[in-house]
């Protein structure tokens, strides 16, 4: 149990941060120069920490898979970040914040985590407006704000629909300012292949050059990973390309934990999927929710007409729309938290109302705000959206409803940390997706960007100081130790073997099979039998890939099949433990829905007696059943509830 | 659809490229570009050739990671959309497509239709940044920006980096890249501090790495995907010469 001690710091809650930070141990600036820092990923949380770290004057190393730091899949983001501001003055408080983050994930995170994220919310937009990020003001001069799901007040600050990419390039420019001072080295088209651990701690990593094949060594007093999500898991989602898992499950294979691996977020506003070659999926902003309204038809013989192409939605009638989630949920309407929209979403399209060609999709029409407001408000604030709507469906979406369906976005789950972001292996830190702590079982809208920049620049700085400060006397590490030579050995054996399968079937048809099967039983609604079948499936499907995959070329090359290949392998073993998480937890909590615990009204049923803990699992060895550690949650500030948007 | 494609093929930057042709058939008109050349892809793995290797990732026109010439335009016959953004529906059943990587000297090829675009971040490297530290700044609504100025801002910051207008410049000039990043920081108060040895050490450093001049064609407008306008270069130039003037009278 020693090992999951959340190593929360004493006091009461809104003060525990402030006693973290006047009690731990600090390192002397001629000492910084001598301790190395290693950061994987360029996103928001990797940028920021690197940034910081070179700013406090640590040597620092960061490794990103594209060519730029500025590509990470951060830059995506559309709508926007939250803060607990109040400058809308309408109620808004870090209270409040924490108070929605927690109750946003279903009473599954930890209330000082979670507190934390909310107390530096406003230092994180003081400091991107610093760097000159230009966010959206009002005409006096001050920021602007809109409202996001899960909350009743306003307190998302944006930049049009590119928060995303607006913030990334804050945090890029200042990895770039410490790049040229030299204080950071970059490292570009290098993928982690595995984690070097020696004398118990987290040493250095072994990566790929992804132009060259050459497998190098690099090492470090600490280790950061800040590798995003997995939802790639799936094949389809609206992660990019070559977002992955890898790095996460290698450093679990080393012995850090993984938290909560099924908590899986499926966003409510995609365009729905259109062929089978299709590659990816698209988000449509949550914000659109703010003027948007989302219905299906009310009668059966409307929707069958409009999914066989004989009617136009625009044909059916006010009173024969069924705006159901203004009908379930009054109080927060088409805002309800994302878990809440997708699976109403899906009901409605279960019971046979879908729209579209295939009946799954429901629409999101912007008809009253047009005549509400005008369509050059519309066209201000989503413009770029409904171009990028328009370019993909061939529809003009103001004048006919988009059709939206659920996809899969985000994983909460990811590598268990402390309180200081710390994994189960000392000198190992995880940032941003890549941990799994502070969003519970669903994330709120906005809250991603949020915890990305809270890790980067205003957490990490702090705690990987405090595990360095007794690492002084630690002269720079070898990369000639036997430890990193066994890593390399490792991570050629893989690749080796890859090459060695000399099978049929491509990587990307194996890993649409995995989607599939992950898409069907580990989605949106889950069950004991389908969870079951899931890992019996997948067990089969990794066999017949080691059997059967077909890797052209060799690794002395720029190989992206190769690349696909690895992280496709790791993804039939990271499934595996997702369906294997979702399958212990036997309730519905957030984005994980048991069909066997749910309230009359269809509703996510908590169990919080036997399941309020954290997953924590450990890897026990290759083809083995990893082992189940529960880290209690304890709530001491707030009540715990049923979730309720009615 | 069935289609022809021609395309570069080139092992790595130290051998000579050239165009293949090959046979695409039953392409969806709803499937993007990217995709149709995922479908390529897939079948040469199968046939056992070299896939096509492209640069791609986000595949939503943000992350500014695809290029390609198609048919001669970067990023495609389409105003305003990346390649990953181009459907296609666009083109014609029989139609021959030709497509390339980006051709300027300062974006080496690495294979087939990959480049190397590192020279725009060290540009960036070169002042494309605000000099603060994390920690220690006002609050974010102390210093009030008219809502036109931020605009502005932010209509030079929504450039993706992704060289289409380096590609589409017969000088293959990173003015309209460059001055982006410039006029974001010109036009607001947190950049103002810096705006003199900013443009200096960029414009320096864009003419270091072997990027032509500006001849006024506005070709780089026309084919930027986030149709960033060329009024940046001529705020740029503003800058640019004031920035001297001040400097030449410190001397």
């Amino acid at each position: 149990m020693d090992k999951l001690a959340a190593k929360i710091p004493q006091g009461p809650l809104d003060l525990k941060w402030t006693n973290y930070k006047a009690h731990q141990n600090l390192v002397n600036p001629s000492n910084k120069r001598k301790l190395d820092i290693i950061v994987v990923g360029t996103g928001l949380a990797g940028a920021s920490a690197a940034a910081s770290f070179g700013e406090l004057g640590f040597n620092v190393k960061v490794f990103g898979i594209h060519d730029s730091p500025r590509r990470a899949h951060s830059i995506a983001a559309q709508g926007g970040i939250n803060a607990a501001k109040n400058y809308t003055n309408d109620g808004d408080s870090i209270y409040r914040l924490f108070y929605d983050t927690i109750k946003g994930g279903d009473y599954r995170a930890r209330e000082a985590n979670v507190y934390r994220l909310a107390e530096v919310s406003n230092n994180i937009i003081d400091q991107c407006v610093a760097q000159g990020v230009p966010f959206a003001r009002e005409y006096g001069g001050l920021l602007d704000n809109r409202s996001f799901g899960g909350a009743q007040v306003s307190r998302t600050f944006y930049a049009r629909g590119q928060t995303g990419q607006q913030l990334l390039l804050g945090a890029y420019s200042a990895l770039s300012k410490e790049i040229a001072k030299g204080s950071v080295k970059m490292f570009t088209r290098r993928e982690m292949l595995e984690l070097v651990i020696v004398d118990g701690r987290a040493r250095g990593i072994i990566v790929r050059d992804l132009i060259s094949g050459k497998i190098e060594r690099h090492s470090a007093h600490a280790v950061v990973l800040a590798t995003g999500g997995y939802g790639n898991v799936f094949f389809l989602s609206t992660n990019a390309m070559a977002s992955n898992g890898s790095a996460a499950w290698k450093v679990y294979k080393k012995g850090a934990f993984f938290g909560n691996p099924s908590f899986t977020q499926i966003h409510p506003t995609c365009i729905p999927v259109h062929g089978d070659y299709q590659s990816k999926l698209t988000l449509m902003s949550e914000s659109l929710r703010n003027d948007g309204r989302i219905w299906v038809p009310k009668f059966k013989e409307d929707a069958e007409k409009i999914q066989k192409g004989t009617i136009k939605p625009t044909a059916i009638a006010e009173d024969r729309r069924d705006y159901y989630l203004e009908r379930r949920y009054p109080a927060f309407g088409n805002l309800v938290p994302r878990d809440v929209a997708s699976r109403a979403a899906k009901e409605r399209c279960d019971a046979g109302f879908g729209v579209g060609s295939t009946g799954l999709a429901v629409y999101l029409d912007f008809k009253d705000a047009i005549n509400r407001l005008g369509k050059h408000v519309i066209e201000a604030r989503y413009g770029n959206l409904f171009q990028m709507y328009e370019k993909i469906v061939d529809e003009n979406p103001y004048e006919t409803p988009m059709m939206i369906y659920p996809a899969v976005h985000y994983t909460m789950g990811g590598i268990w940390v402390d309180y200081e972001l710390q994994t189960t292996i000392p000198g190992l830190f995880a940032a941003g997706e890549a941990n799994f702590s502070d969003h519970g079982a669903n994330r709120l809208g906005a809250s991603a960007l949020m915890q990305g920049l809270s890790d980067g620049y205003f957490v990490l700085p702090y705690t990987v100081q405090n595990y360095l400060a007794d690492q002084i006397g630690v002269s720079r590490i070898d990369t000639d130790l036997p430890e990193f030579e066994k890593a390399e050995k490792e991570a050629r054996a893989t690749i080796d073997k890859l090459f060695s399968v000399k099978g049929t079937e491509t990587v990307d048809s194996f890993h649409r099979r995995l989607g599939l099967i992950m898409w069907d039983f580990v989605g949106m609604a889950r069950n004991g039998e389908n969870l079951t079948k899931a890992i019996e499936q997948i067990q089969e499907l990794r066999v017949e890939f080691w059997k059967n995959v077909k890797v052209p070329g060799n690794n002395e090359m720029v190989n992206p099949e190769l690349e696909k290949a690895i992280r496709v392998a790791d993804y039939m073993e990271l499934g595996e433990l997702m369906a294997r998480d979702a399958l212990i937890r036997e309730e519905s909590c957030g984005g994980h829905f048991r069909e066997e615990y749910q309230t009359e009204e269809g509703e996510a049923l908590r169990d919080d007696k036997k399941f309020n803990f954290v997953a924590a699992w450990e890897y026990t060895g290759e083809n083995k059943e990893p082992k189940l550690n529960k880290e209690p949650l304890e709530f001491e500030f707030i009540e715990v509830k049923q979730r309720n948007y009615k | 659809m069935d289609l022809t494609l021609k395309i570069w093929r080139q092992p790595d930057a130290s051998q000579k490229g050239r165009f293949v042709d090959y046979q695409v058939q039953n392409i969806s008109a709803d499937a993007s570009f990217l995709e149709m050349l995922d479908i390529l892809n897939e079948r040469l793995v199968i046939e056992g050739e070299d896939p096509v290797a492209f640069d791609h990732d986000c595949r939503e026109g943000i992350c500014g990671a695809c290029s390609l010439y198609i048919n001669g335009r970067p990023h495609g016959p389409d105003k305003g959309i990346t390649t990953c953004q181009m459907h296609m529906r666009r083109f014609k059943d029989g139609e021959t497509i030709v497509i390339e990587p980006w051709r300027a000297r300062p974006f080496p090829v690495i294979k087939d239709l990959m480049v190397d675009r590192t020279a725009f971040d060290e540009i960036i490297r070169a002042g494309g940044y605000v000099s603060i530290n994390t920690g220690g700044v006002p609050d974010a609504n102390a210093i009030p920006i008219p809502k036109r100025d931020a605009d502005t801002a932010m209509d030079a910051a929504s450039c993706i980096g992704c060289g289409a207008c380096v590609a589409a410049c017969k000088n293959a000039s990173a003015m309209l890249f460059v001055s982006a990043k410039v006029s974001q920081f010109a036009v607001l108060p947190q950049g103002k501090v810096e705006a003199r040895e900013r443009v200096q050490n960029m414009v320096a450093k864009m003419d270091e790495l072997g990027f032509g001049n500006c001849t006024n064609t506005y070709a780089c407008e026309a084919e930027c995907p986030k149709e960033i306008s060329v009024s940046h270069i001529a705020r740029m130039n503003r800058e640019f010469l004031s920035s001297k003037v001040v400097s030449e009278k410190t001397k």
